[in-house]
């Protein structure tokens, strides 16, 4: 198990900042530097499941209300947002992200 | 002892390569580039040598290829020039933040433009911040012995830092100069098989080269700055266990006819033979005059330095590439070195000798005159471009 990147000494490194334990990369929060975050406009969602297809980090969850949530600190969602998805336009905008 | 063959310097770089016993060498075979890895790709192919030569499409690739083959755990080495270097640049803060013991050779040459092809030190002053070992070599058996050097210093679990052997092109690459050839015994004692202490492989995977957020990129570089300079003591016990084996013992800060000198010249690579030429004359025309060389350019030896400097009056450290707008390189990091004394000595300046212009002993009692007149007259910290036509 590891901890925070914030949280590690310089001491505590490994030689050339190996990473020994493989998949550990699901324990960080990398994506947090978003200016703009991606929204998902329920009413326009058709459950196609496309963003969680085309997501290369697979970072949805499947909701009960059968929606594809995204999570943000990994899914970069760009390929949806403001372009038509079948069978009609987006579900995803963009909202400036101010606070989270 | 070993037998002395003349031979091309690299040539000899090569020989030393084999009988260190590399697995990989990648390299850009055509120019900027020298005989070594001409020479290595016969021995490779003549089966003398039991590695993997890789004939790539540029030194950006080059370097990539060692770092591929290093990280597997395999003891790699490559050799380039001027633009060549150049090209790689990118990849050597690679090497080192990977702290992968890739040695490699520099035949010291120009930086176009405009486009040259001679020797300087502008390509090795260009990567100077790279956090690689960086050796600075006088002669043909200096470049030979580093090989091995190199190797064991750079493959210590105390040190793990890649190494760079600078040797001024052509002035040492091109020239027949005798060797004195190590029995292969001997360098197989002085050099065990490399044992990685992280590698790739299927059986234990890591992620080498991972990415580092702004909350942690400090302290990765804290730890190689900590780890290059915590490396002295080894670089030192290899250099003492060389000399043990050979008879050639090697420092950080080398001196000749310095111990009582009003005025030390100052100079780095191949200078510092045709220097102490220069520095016998002016002696047996009684001038109080020394020299001091620098072998470790990185990590900088700033306490050997200061030892020697500062029992002298001046220093007239002679660069051989030019950091423009500034003054030179090695005079910068001489400068800071003797900042905190207070009775430090006088540092005159000249850059001499760049792409390949011939810097004979006559030259270097010019610069000591010219400096010892500026210094009197209360200029003490010049710096002049030497020989330049006005």
């Amino acid at each position: 198990m590891t901890k925070p990147e914030s949280e590690w000494t310089w001491k505590e490194l490994t030689v050339g900042n190996v990473v020994l334990e493989p998949g550990n990369a699901s324990q960080y929060r990398t994506g947090d530097w978003k200016t703009l975050k991606p929204v998902l406009n329920k009413e326009l969602c058709v459950h196609c499941g496309l963003c969680y297809i085309y997501c290369p980090d697979m970072a949805y969850n499947l909701s009960e209300e059968n929606y594809f949530i995204a999570d943000l600190s990994i899914a970069r969602v760009v390929a949806f947002v403001q372009r038509n998805v079948p069978p009609g336009p987006s579900p995803w905008y963009w909202r400036r992200r101010n606070n989270g | 002892m070993g037998k002395r063959v003349g031979m091309e310097v690299s040539i000899a770089a090569a020989e030393a390569v084999k009988q260190g016993n590399v697995d990989v060498v990648s390299a850009y075979p055509i120019t900027p580039q020298t005989h070594i890895v001409e020479h290595l790709s016969e021995i490779v192919a003549n089966g003398e040598l039991d590695a993997e030569f890789f004939c790539v499409e540029s030194e950006h690739s080059a370097l990539s290829v060692c770092v591929g083959a290093a990280a597997t755990g395999a003891r790699t080495f490559t050799c380039t020039s001027s633009q060549g270097l150049a090209l790689m640049s990118e990849i050597t803060y690679i090497v080192s933040g990977l702290r992968l013991p890739i040695v490699m050779i520099v035949a010291n040459r120009t930086l176009s433009a405009p486009l040259s092809i001679w020797n300087d030190h502008s390509d090795a002053m260009m990567i100077r911040d790279c956090g690689w070992i960086q050796y600075f070599v006088e002669n043909g058996q200096e470049v030979y012995d580093h090989v091995f050097i190199s190797y064991r210093t750079a493959e210590n679990r105390e040190v793990l830092f890649p190494a760079i052997i600078n040797m001024d092109g052509f002035t040492l690459s091109h020239v027949i100069e005798p060797i004195e050839m190590i029995e292969q015994e001997k360098i197989d004692q002085f050099l065990p098989v490399y044992q990685p202490l992280h590698r790739l492989h299927p059986d234990h995977p890591v992620t080498m080269g991972a990415f580092a957020l702004p909350s942690i990129f400090a302290e990765t570089k804290k730890a190689q700055e900590v780890a290059l300079r915590s490396s002295m003591p080894k670089i030192l016990e290899v250099w003492k266990a060389f000399g043990d084996m050979t008879g050639r013992y090697y420092r950080p800060i080398e001196t000749y006819q310095a111990e009582d000198a009003d005025t030390l010249l100052v100079t780095m690579g191949s200078f510092g033979e045709t220097a102490s030429v220069a520095v016998d004359q002016m002696r047996a025309a009684g001038r109080s005059v020394g020299l001091m060389k620098i072998r470790l350019w990185r990590p900088f030896p700033f306490d050997d330095l200061k030892k020697v400097a500062l029992r002298a009056k001046q220093l007239v450290v002679i660069d051989r590439a030019m950091s423009v707008g500034a003054c030179g390189p090695v005079a910068s990091e001489v400068k800071a070195a003797l900042y905190g004394s207070d009775q430090r000595p006088s540092v005159y300046n000249f850059v001499a000798g760049i792409s390949g212009r011939d810097v004979a002993p006559p030259d270097f009692i010019k610069m000591v005159d010219k400096a010892e007149i500026e210094i009197g007259e209360g200029n003490k910290e010049g710096y002049e471009l030497y020989g330049v036509r006005e």
